[in-house]
């Protein structure tokens, strides 16, 4: 093991620094931060480390730091530190906790490096390596990048472990007995041949006050009692008795609430505006103009939120003209222009294409481009949050994705440090990418400096959620490819072009900062493929629209994944090859991909005869680390599209919770095949089109096709959960329809050229 | 004004255009109830006003006529409605912002259909979720409808 090996693998409980059971050194970024539970014990309540909180009473109460948006994380890290600490779930209180450095994610970051993720070369590794260093010293607390379980893996594992050793050791000194003959049992350690016991209450406070233990020794993975096995979800019966969780239903004494009314042409401001209509809504308290900078409007205060929407909407404002080409297809001619400059940025150039281009006979050609629109992440729970500025402290409690983001930006709104701004995660109601921003806890902050102490809930409606969404960016893909009747491709090239995610991002949160380097955003599920090509590239440019775009589940693999897998299936036509057996052979150097391939394969009964008007469409997208072969199965009656079986082959290295790991497939295939039936986010005027769910749904229940998940567990590496699952599903399905149907659809949504059941 | 809702006189409040939504979140504080659209498409609202599914962000509370049902009425956690026990079995939410809403919809369709069809399914469940939890939600309908069975 080298030492970039070990200090990946570093954790560090107290002094100690531990890697799999070897002490090593360490350095500055290496140092823990303070245990942020130390600050708001209880009375009798006593912490081991910043995950695991044990009171008198015998509460065991587990941080799981990561935002439970519905993909389960709270169980699956609860169940990784009960794993270590002989408890159930049952046994265990899970809490999202208080915003706080030491909670930063390393994992996410880990994805960030700009090689793929089966690229295990010396500088691949050497920069992973580093990244969760630079999580650590930004004190980034996200959730996103399908990453809290490669995050928490070890730090959840090692946090219940060292509990453990410090309880055992405790009891062993009460019961004057050496501690490898006790045992846990129901919250409590037992001693088997006295028949002794003592609740981990009791034994709390001795416990945390021994040394830290300088060598742990985690559980191997045959040993394992919960990991690996599906596991009652903790948050579920909260959630299906109408449990008071989510950021919305924040509910505080003497809280007043709110909405507001933001400009929708982005950037601009009021020209002018009369208050007074919005002011005679019986209810309404307040309108308070809002400059920030995430957008420019107005916050409506008032007495409940009904009352506000009222006022919102009686509120006239004329705003300033857009700033920006003012149509969607004046926005996407800047997109198409940028195609015909010099790229930006190329993650991926082997041999040389322009050489395998040049001296190729005209019939070995093939080109198209391809093209997809905005997209609003649409999370049922709208945006909210409430805030309270009161004595020099300011509260907020958001379903956010990055808590301490909001710590640092709100406290310089209100002039106070970060450690006097305490941020409160709910539960989310959805999250996507989208709660990672911080549009909805700054104008709550703002809002929080005119009610007098008094707390404020800010609820957005829907339509000014839709409209002021960080949108997934509009992209066009051109393609080429070499490819000769019977043979493998020998070139194949793709040119992106799209507004940069990480530029608008970098500009809307923290103004003024510009990031380096290349946006790898933009060429995800692309260039980072397991296919074998001699000539093979993937380049991106960067279309400047100020329109604000960000991560929505799965990013650039939400579209490059179908560029490429599209793309590839008309290889494979050209060729007059099988798009399963072409597959096979360019992506044969992965073992991984070939398995997944061959499982869907089987699941779908792929090559066997279709009836008239019915298809079958494949795709194999890797995205953040798990390799997803999707067979699609529809039909089409009558010119309308019935969507009938989806079957996903999911090699995930190891499955935490295989029953919260296909639901999240499932969930992820779910939210692509929305995208194709019918999204897309369109402009006029510099406005966005579509407000509600009645011009941008998602799919329902009777077009919700049965979906059939297996799990692959044979990659060294861990994969994530929550996005994978989206990527291929929409290549998946555009294939299909050319199966059933002879039309090739390269532009989205594809309800453009075909019906759906409706 | 005070409405009858799940076996209580519940205080309203006074404005009669009040969607019965808000009427419940920010005058009764009773959370369960979501807001998702504000315009009836999307089913998160959903109660039952006598016996009837119906989406609260489009009713007016003065037009309310009948008892009112929300997803606290149906059964709670030491009490759980065989509908609830039967999405907690097959393990349906995920973010459970629509889970509320969907209940009341499936509660709904068991006291009318009791052994439903795939297509009483696909005609009554008509409510968005964006985790796409429909494959669970109708075999959690399935589980409710053979338990109800065997309890009758």
């Amino acid at each position: 093991m080298g030492i970039a090996k070990i200090a990946r693998r570093t954790f560090l409980i107290g002094a100690a620094a531990i890697a799999g059971g070897v002490a090593v050194g360490y350095y500055y970024v290496s140092r823990p931060y303070d245990n942020p539970l130390e600050k708001d014990l209880a009375e009798g309540e006593v912490t081991f480390n910043p995950y695991i909180k044990i009171a008198e009473d015998n509460t065991v109460t587990v941080i799981t730091p990561r935002a439970e948006m519905g993909q389960g994380i709270h169980t699956s890290l609860a169940a990784l530190v009960a794993e270590e600490l002989d408890l159930t779930l049952d046994d265990i209180e899970a809490e999202h906790g208080m915003a706080d450095w030491a909670y930063f994610n390393g994992g996410m970051l880990e994805d960030g490096v700009p090689f793929a993720f089966f690229n295990e070369s010396f500088m691949a590794e050497t920069m992973r390596t580093a990244m969760p260093m630079v999580g650590k010293v930004l004190g980034l607390q996200v959730t996103g990048g399908s990453s809290s379980i490669k995050d928490g893996f070890d730090k959840m594992r090692q946090a219940g472990c060292a509990t453990r050793y410090m309880l055992l050791e405790a009891a062993a000194k009460e019961f004057g007995v050496d501690k490898s003959t006790l045992k846990i049992e129901g919250k409590s350690v037992v001693d088997p041949a006295s028949g002794k016991a003592l609740e981990f209450g009791k034994l709390a406070a001795a416990a945390a006050s021994l040394e830290m233990p300088s060598e742990l020794v985690l559980r191997e993975q045959k040993d394992w009692k919960l990991l690996g096995k599906s596991q009652p979800r903790v948050d579920i019966p909260d959630k299906v008795t109408g449990g008071h969780i989510f950021g919305i239903d924040v509910d505080l004494p003497d809280m007043v609430h709110a909405t507001v009314k933001m400009s929708p042409r982005f950037w601009a401001k009021a020209k002018s505006y009369d208050e007074a209509p919005a002011l005679a809504v019986p209810g309404v308290q307040k309108v308070v103009p809002l400059e920030t900078q995430t957008g420019n409007g107005f916050g409506i205060i008032a007495d409940t939120t009904w009352a506000a929407f009222k006022g919102a909407e009686a509120l006239e404002v004329e705003w300033e003209e857009a700033s920006y080409p003012k149509t969607s297809d004046a926005m996407f001619e800047v997109i198409e222009k940028a195609l015909e400059t010099e790229a930006d940025q190329s993650l991926r150039d082997d041999g040389s294409v322009e050489t395998a281009f040049a001296d190729a006979p005209r019939e070995e050609l093939l080109e198209a481009d391809y093209k997809v629109p905005w997209l609003a992440h649409a999370c049922l729970e709208p945006m909210n949050a409430t805030a309270q500025f009161r004595d020099g402290v300011l509260s907020v409690w958001a379903p956010t994705q990055a808590p301490t983001i909001i710590q640092m930006i709100c406290a310089g709104q209100v002039g106070v440090e970060s450690s006097d701004v305490r941020v409160h995660t709910t539960k989310l109601g959805g999250g996507f990418g989208r709660r990672g921003e911080v549009d909805f806890p700054i104008y709550a902050v703002e809002l929080s400096k005119h009610t007098d102490g008094r707390p404020v809930k800010v609820t957005w409606s829907r339509e000014e959620d839709t409209r002021h969404d960080t949108y997934r960016p509009a992209a066009m893909g051109r393609m080429k490819a070499r490819v000769k009747e019977g043979g493998l491709p020998t070139a194949f090239d793709m040119h992106l072009s799209s507004p940069s995610i990480i530029q608008s991002l970098m500009d809307r949160t923290f103004p003024g900062q510009s990031p380096a380097g290349p946006d790898n955003t933009m060429e995800h599920g692309a260039f980072d493929q397991p296919y074998t090509i001699p000539n093979y590239r993937v380049r991106a440019s960067k279309a400047d629209l100020p329109v604000p775009v960000g991560f929505w589940r799965s990013v650039g693999n939400s579209y490059n994944g179908w560029f490429h897998e599209s793309f590839m299936d008309e290889i494979a036509e050209k060729a007059g090859m099988d798009p399963l057996d072409m597959r096979l052979e360019l992506m044969k150097d992965y073992p991984a991909a070939i398995g997944a391939l061959k499982k869907v394969a089987e699941m779908s009964g792929w090559g066997r005869e279709m009836p008239e008007g019915k298809g079958l469409g494949l795709a194999h997208v890797l995205s953040f680390g798990t390799w997803v072969a999707m067979v699609v199965e529809v039909t089409n009656e009558d010119d309308e599209i019935k969507i009938d079986n989806v079957w996903a082959a999911t090699e995930i290295g190891t499955a935490i919770d295989p029953s919260i790991v296909k639901a999240q497939i499932m969930s992820g295939i779910v939210f692509g095949l929305s995208s194709a039936l019918g999204q897309e986010i369109n402009f006029e005027d510099g406005e966005v089109v579509e407000g509600n769910f009645d011009e941008f749904d998602s799919m329902r229940m009777n077009q919700c096709p049965d979906i059939h998940v297996e799990l692959l567990e044979t990659y060294h590496k861990t994969g994530g959960a929550g996005e994978p699952g989206t990527p291929p599903s929409i290549p998946a399905l555009a294939n299909a329809i050319y199966a059933a149907t002879g039309t090739r659809i390269r532009t989205m949504p594809l309800s453009h050229e075909v019906d759906f059941v409706s | 004004m005070k409405l009858n809702i799940n076996s209580r006189l519940v205080e309203v409040g006074d404005d009669p255009e009040m969607p019965l939504l808000w009427a419940l979140r920010d005058i009764a504080g009773m959370k369960g109830t979501k807001f998702g659209c504000g315009i009836a498409v999307c089913g998160a609202c959903t109660v039952h006003v006598d016996g009837i599914p119906t989406r609260s962000c489009q009713l007016p509370v003065g037009d309310v006529d009948g008892p009112v049902t929300t997803i606290e009425g149906i059964g709670n956690k030491e009490n759980l409605h065989i509908v609830q026990q039967a999405w907690i079995d097959e393990q349906v939410p995920q973010c459970g912002y629509c889970q509320s809403g969907q209940i009341m919809a499936a509660v709904a369709l068991l006291d009318e259909t009791p052994d439903p069809t795939d297509e009483d399914i696909d005609d009554a469940m008509t409510n968005l979720c964006r985790c796409g939890t429909y494959p669970r939600i109708r075999s959690a309908i399935r589980r409710a409808a053979e338990n109800m069975k065997q309890e009758a």
